[in-house]
């Protein structure tokens, strides 16, 4: 089981190492800086995006040898007198998401407002992802509560093929590509939006997907937490149903698929949607280990009395045995559990709001 | 040659410190310093050039006008000072 976790919090980036006593933190780093995103890559890298309020989004690596240094971070290119109408800046807002590219040295960052960047050398230099840039339909996406521009909130790399990736955007759906990046499509039927005029509630493109989630060792199977509802595809993200059986409600923010068992995921219910508190005031996990037709409501060592915890997007993972997950709230609550979320410990901590958390790989 | 300073809250990132350089505009004595520090030009300046959105610069103690093209001039004894607008908690 992975011992060594990483949070990621709105002050700072907190390394938590498992011992025999449970985990403890062992390491803080940018103290007072609000940290956007984190990767672990299999390399033994660790990365980390920073969103300074003042000075922009950054990006740190440290090496095999533990030396922390700032790399490049993603560039826009210079914007055209012809995109003057474009609706969103065409300047980087924060690094969304961080996703290893299966190829070594290779990230895939997702981005506000809407750019997917690749790097080829560890985040020493970027490239934009300019055909889903340029393609007319970006003009459509739409800014999310958390930002007032889009988002690429998630990055999906086939594990057997790491030129077929999709990206989930908020607001924009689910764009796929089997070329690296050089052409997409939007691929998500099935979906629909609440809260869109009724005669758009199921265009592919104004679905608020939350988080996408997808199966290791089933890259067919993907789930998705969207802002009306749980969803699941079993052919990578082409068509989706509904899984209506989730309690104790619908609304949250984010899914974790189960690394190995394509019936397996874990989501963190909230009250949906303005006010985005735990359910009841009462933290809770749902879990399903049969395809969605059933869950559970986890509970175990978590808050069941005025808990007012929200978890964040990123903010929930799992390791690559299935075992051992961690998830930490808006409120600085971050727990762990050893055996599938049947039942969660706390750290001795009192962390910043969570944004981020992440395992490394094994 | 104006002088160019920055706010202390930016030597926690990376060194930033007080030169003199050339330059008729504010745009051209920061394009100057970035010339020599090219890591601290994401710090101040977004994607497209225009001053970050809480970043401030004040020419001899009033603030610049033009945050999108820097075209403030500036002269030989001008003193140009890049510091943060407070936000956030």
């Amino acid at each position: 089981m992975a011992d060594r976790l990483y949070v990621g919090t709105h002050k700072g980036l907190f390394e938590l190492a498992r011992g025999n006593g449970g985990w403890e933190i062992v390491d803080v780093r940018f103290l007072g800086d609000p940290v956007s995103a984190v990767l672990a890559d299999g390399d033994g890298s660790v990365y980390a995006t920073l969103d300074l309020g003042h000075f922009g989004a950054k990006l740190w690596r440290r090496d095999n040898a533990g030396a922390w240094s700032e790399v490049a971070v993603p560039v826009f290119p210079q914007k055209p007198a012809e995109s003057a109408d474009d609706p969103h800046p065409w300047s980087l807002g924060k690094i969304w998401v961080l996703e290893p590219g299966g190829v070594p040295g290779r990230l895939w960052a997702g981005t506000m407002p809407g750019g997917l960047f690749r790097s080829d050398d560890g985040g020493e230099s970027w490239s934009l992802s300019e055909a889903l840039w340029h393609m007319p339909e970006r003009r459509q996406w739409f800014g999310v509560a958390g930002g007032e521009q889009p988002g690429i909130n998630s990055v999906l790399i086939d594990p057997r093929n790491p030129s077929d990736i999709r990206v989930g955007v908020s607001c924009a759906g689910l764009w796929a590509s089997t070329d690296t990046g050089a052409s997409w499509q939007i691929i998500n039927q099935g979906m629909y939006n609440e809260y869109m005029p009724p005669e758009r509630r199921e265009d592919p493109i104004v679905q608020d997907i939350h988080l996408l989630s997808r199966c290791v060792a089933h890259p067919e199977i993907v789930w998705c937490q969207h802002h009306n509802g749980v969803f699941r595809s079993e052919n990578a993200g082409a068509n989706w149903y509904e899984l209506t059986a989730i309690r104790p409600s619908k609304f949250g923010f984010a899914v974790a698929a189960h690394p190995h068992d394509p019936n397996t995921v874990w989501f963190v219910p909230a009250v949906k949607d303005e006010r985005r508190v735990a359910v009841d005031g009462k933290v809770a996990v749902a879990r399903t280990r049969d395809g969605g037709a059933s869950f559970e409501v986890l509970r175990e060592g978590l808050p069941q009395h005025h808990a007012y915890d929200l978890v964040w997007r990123h903010a929930l993972a799992v390791d690559e045995t299935g075992e051992r997950l961690a998830f930490g709230s808006t409120s600085g609550g971050l727990w762990t559990s050893e055996d599938g979320g049947d039942s969660w410990t706390m750290p001795d901590a009192r962390l910043p709001p969570i944004a981020v958390v992440r395992f490394a790989p094994e | 040659m104006p002088t160019v300073s920055f706010t202390s809250a930016l030597q926690r990132f990376l060194p930033a410190p007080t030169t003199q350089v050339a330059g008729g505009t504010v745009g051209e004595a920061l394009g100057a310093v970035f010339a020599s520090r090219p890591a601290l030009r994401g710090y101040v300046l977004d994607d497209q050039g225009a001053l970050r959105r809480h970043v401030a610069v004040y020419v001899n103690g009033q603030p610049l006008r033009d945050r999108i093209g820097l075209a403030d001039p500036v002269g030989p004894r001008d003193e140009i000072y890049v510091f943060q607008a407070l936000s956030g908690g």
